[in-house]
């Protein structure tokens, strides 16, 4: 199989979009029960070729058992699962186009780096010319060309990390599954590392298929994002799709930082809805979310932090949509500034802020009388 | 930790050391004792060295021992790793419980039941005592002393680097030989040393199913020293001790080396290497 | 279809390959004599090799041969005392060891996981070598130390603790036994002591002395019942084997000391009764299941 080079892309990526393309990985109906637990409950997934797909969720959502189902390590208890067309029930996984990348790296202690990478292409059956030439491949792509004599102990954990990297790319597979691969590395390492996937997998123009519990790192490599709760999946879509527009209060939470307040709804219109807040005693106008949203009905207005504005002064009369209150607490993070805000009725709503100017001493100072407003899309009416 | 608790630690060790070795060193220094009573020290000599070797029964019963060792030994570690493998594996199955137990009670049984029952088991069915008896006996014991060092030993392996041999395209009885196995090897080394030495040392089993041509050392040894005879019995002693100890050791130096090496280099690559 | 079909049942064949060998094995070897004892010690004796008459021929004869099958040699066994006394004793014998090994391995134990780190190896190496070497052997040592003009009355002769022409009566009773039992089950205790004794967290007790709790107290409080499965692992390891024990008490004990493994050697090779020495190992074993039990359910826990 020749490497497809393919270079930066610079149009939109979405094949998803495209209805002349079919998926290249089908979760159909898949369950799967582990006695009377069910760690994915129906599921049906369509993944396109060369996407960088991410599934996203807390332990226990289901998202590792999927993925070991497509390598064969599982079995589902309904459904069934289709690679390029093919149904791969009853199939091993030695036996499967699929590769994983273990998150402990599972690095064969008593071969050496080239024997790790090698090791797939001799159970292949590949001849040895053909496996040294590969394998030197696989070395100048994770850069470790030194390295090739030494053993798993005599490796650091980045080095660990990049050796099942290429172990796991060394046969080709039409998918390459990452299970939590960055977990073990320390905040720079992993960011250097997140490019360099990326790099990857579209040099080598592959689909990937990551498994992680980290949104930033999700929102970062991945094409589209499935994030999910308790075996089902609560949203796919792209990383800003999932942020701004996010389908669920569960959702909106998850993925970043989210403001809520609560209220019944007092009005439906074209494209806002009035929701009449008690507890804060406010009414907030906003636009109208995901679902059906009737008069009366519980509804919560959801707002990230960075787009709420936060002021010392009183905002002109008549503007919609302020919330007053004391800060309560402040956390400076260099970058930006997170704001407590302390509301009448005791909730609290977060404001961030990013630090534009160089001064030690910021003006907004605790137990200060401040202001929050925000423009009239910043944020959206989300369902109980 | 405070003075006086490592004074008691010391304390009990030295002391428990010492009654463990004290014997040994007794009955070592007594084979060289030119006199023929545990009393009197008679001078040093090596007289009852010089009869061992002249001694054919002696040094038949050992040849017998030790093949006997090394056949049951061997396949004590085949038939224990294997369950191991399937205890350590496989949950649930039916018969599992049957299987452990059956597995794991030699660990604790005392040696007369299961001598005897094995010898009424080889009546039965008109199995000759003898030699091949005393083999089968001895598998059977120490299979479940390699099953428990084997097993131990699986509980630390990585399960994911079998997966990962699966996921790269090794069929699973492959992966056994290719993966699994290099990784316990040391347990199932262990396993088949325990077992020999089980066999070596066996008394009550063997007399139970030995027959004309198959007499162990220890049917030997235990004959010589009802009849209360010659510190013959403490040359031989010393040398099974010397051979044994020798190799116990030897062993734990080569295991002690490896573990040195690997950790330098770890420290190397931790340093930057 | 077909081709699916072999490709899932060949790991489910190999996976029964695998579990057969030894569940035969086991089954062949170590149950089914353990029902032959049983059906043995139903049956009668004859002076013959093998010194006792077939109960069951094939299965036709089964039924007529019911009749035959009799309890005669349990009830020898209860109307003789000596057997009754030999179990009793043994288990006596067995209790009194394990607790005295128990006292004199924990301190071995809880000093070698005292020990710094690098000595650690090297103790558990001291402590499983003469366990290597020979049990036949060890104990034999002993008769040399023990014996009335053994090296212990030499010793104590030349402290002046005893006369020229004492001597300690050592041999051949039962503290002999105990000696030799503590000696030779020693690492059997030590090692699971010593094993649940270094898996203890030392910041365990510094937190304990932190909010103020003395070091004696501490190890009642903590260490101990934390090494709680060592310790029963250990005890359960020896108490059951010495029940049953031969060698120690044959090579140590006089003949005052029963001990029923004792009993059944001298039932088979010296008075050449298999059926009562098959009906002694049956009770023997009903005696020891209770442990047995609890023990591989010990295990199971742990």
């Amino acid at each position: 199989m020749m490497i497809e080079a393919v270079g930066p892309i610079k149009r939109k990526f979405a094949p998803w979009d495209d209805p002349t393309l079919k998926p290249f990985i089908r979760f159909e109906n898949v369950t799967k029960r582990f006695g009377d637990f069910t760690a994915v409950d129906n599921l049906t997934l369509d993944i396109y070729e060369r996407e960088f797909f991410a599934l996203l969720g807390p332990s226990g959502c289901g998202k590792t058992t999927l993925m070991r189902m497509l390598a064969g390590f599982e079995q589902p208890t309904e459904g069934r699962i289709l690679l390029d067309g093919k149904d791969l029930s009853g199939i091993p996984p030695y036996k499967r186009p699929v590769n994983m990348m273990f998150q402990s790296y599972a690095l064969f202690p008593h071969m050496t780096v080239e024997g790790n990478i090698a090791f797939g292409l001799k159970q292949e059956g590949m001849d040895t010319s053909n496996i040294n030439t590969r394998v030197a491949e696989m070395l100048e792509l994770v850069k470790l060309e030194k390295f090739a004599k030494r053993k798993p102990h005599q490796l650091s954990g980045g080095q660990r990390q990049r050796v099942a990297l290429a172990r796991s790319l060394a046969k080709r597979p039409k998918v390459l599954l990452l299970d939590e691969p960055l977990g073990a590395l320390d905040k720079k390492l992993r960011e250097e590392t997140q490019f360099e996937l990326m790099d990857i997998q579209m040099e080598l123009g592959m689909t990937f298929l990551i498994v992680t519990h980290d949104q930033e790192e999700a929102m970062t490599v991945s094409d589209r994002i499935a994030v999910m709760n308790h075996g089902v999946i609560a949203q796919i879509g792209t990383a800003s799709e999932i942020y701004e527009q996010p389908s669920s209060r569960y959702v909106a939470d998850f993925v970043g930082d989210i403001n809520l307040i609560d209220g019944t709804v007092t009005a439906v219109d074209d494209d806002t809805v009035t929701l009449r807040c008690a507890g804060v005693d406010a009414t907030i106008v906003a636009e109208a979310g995901p679902g059906e949203v009737s008069v009366g009905a519980e509804a919560g207005f959801a707002i990230r932090p960075e787009k709420v504005q936060i002021s010392l002064e009183a905002p002109p009369a008549g503007t919609s949509n302020v919330l007053s209150g004391e800060v309560w607490d402040i956390g400076y993070l260099g970058d930006i500034s997170v704001y407590r805000v302390r509301l009448a009725g005791g909730s609290i709503v977060k404001a961030t802020v990013a630090n534009l100017t160089r001064i030690v001493e910021r003006p907004i100072t605790w137990e200060d009388k401040v202001y929050l407003t925000w423009p009239a899309d910043a944020g959206i009416i989300l369902l109980k | 930790m405070n003075k006086s608790t490592s004074w008691f630690n010391v304390t009990s060790l030295v002391l428990g050391f010492a009654f463990l070795y004290v014997p040994i060193l007794i009955l070592v220094v007594y084979s060289f004792n030119a006199s023929k009573l545990v009393t009197v020290w008679g001078g040093f000599s090596t007289r009852w060295y010089v009869e061992l070797v002249r001694d054919q029964a002696i040094i038949d019963a050992a040849w017998v021992t030790i093949r006997v060792g090394i056949l049951s030994a061997s396949f004590a570690t085949v038939l224990g790793t294997m369950a191991a493998l399937v205890l350590d594996r496989y949950r649930k199955f039916h018969g599992r419980a049957l299987f452990s137990g059956m597995v794991y009670a030699p660990l604790v049984m005392p040696e007369v039941i299961t001598g005897l029952s094995l010898l009424l088991l080889f009546v039965a069915i008109g199995f000759d005592r003898g030699f091949w008896a005393v083999v089968i006996a001895h598998t059977t014991l120490t299979m479940c002393f390699v099953a428990v060092v084997v097993q131990s030993r699986l509980v630390t392996l990585d399960r994911s680097l079998e997966e990962a041999a699966l996921d790269l395209g090794c069929p699973p009885v492959k992966t056994f030989f290719l993966i699994t196995l290099p990784l316990i090897l040391p347990g199932v080394v262990a396993g088949w040393m325990l077992a020999f030495t089980l066999s070596l040392d066996d008394l009550v089993i063997a007399s139970f199913n030995t027959g004309p041509g198959a007499t162990t050392l220890p049917i030997k040894i235990y004959s010589m020293v009802r009849l209360g005879v010659t510190p013959e019995i403490n040359a031989i002693s010393t040398i099974l001790i010397s051979v044994i100890a020798v190799g116990v050791i030897v062993a734990s130096v080569l295991s002690h080396r490896s573990q040195v090496e690997k950790e330098k280099a770890e420290r190397a690559v931790f340093l930057g290497g | 279809m077909a081709e699916r079909w072999t490709q899932e049942m060949r790991p489910f064949l190999a996976k029964w390959a695998l579990v057969a060998v030894p569940y035969l094995w086991s089954l062949l070897f170590f149950l089914a004599p353990f029902l032959i004892i049983f059906k043995i010690s139903l049956s009668q004796t004859a002076i013959a090799m093998p010194p006792y008459v077939p109960v069951i021929g094939g299965f036709g004869d089964l039924w007529s041969k019911l009749s035959d099958f009799t309890f005669d040699n349990y009830v020898f066994l209860t109307e003789d005392p000596l057997y009754y006394s030999a179990y009793l004793s043994s288990l006596r014998i067995a209790l009194v060891s394990t607790i005295l090994l128990l006292i004199v391995g924990y301190p071995i134990a809880y000093g070698m996981a005292r020990a710094p780190k690098s000595l650690r190896n090297a103790l558990v190496m001291a402590v499983i070598l003469p366990f290597w070497t020979s049990f036949l052997i060890r104990v034999y040592a002993w008769i040399g130390i023990l014996k009335p003009e053994g090296l212990i009355t030499i010793a104590l002769q030349g402290l002046g603790i005893l006369g020229p022409n004492e001597q300690i009566h050592v041999y051949n009773t039962e503290i002999a036994v105990f000696i030799g039992i503590v000696y030779s089950y020693l690492p059997f205790m030590v090692l699971p002591l010593y094993a649940a004794l270094e898996k203890l967290d030392t910041t365990l007790l510094e937190a304990a002395a932190d909010l103020g709790c003395p070091p004696t107290k501490s190890f009642w409080v903590i260490t101990f019942p934390l090494s709680l499965p060592g310790v029963i692992a250990g005890c359960f390891l020896c108490f059951i084997p010495i029940v049953g024990e031969f060698v120690i008490p044959d090579l140590l004990g006089g003949s005052e000391t029963l001990m029923i493994g004792k009993t059944l050697w001298a039932e088979f090779f010296n008075n050449r009764d298999w059926p009562v020495s098959s009906a002694v190992a049956v009770v023997l074993l009903i005696i020891l299941v209770v442990p047995i039990v609890i023990f591989q359910n010990q295990q199971k826990k742990a």
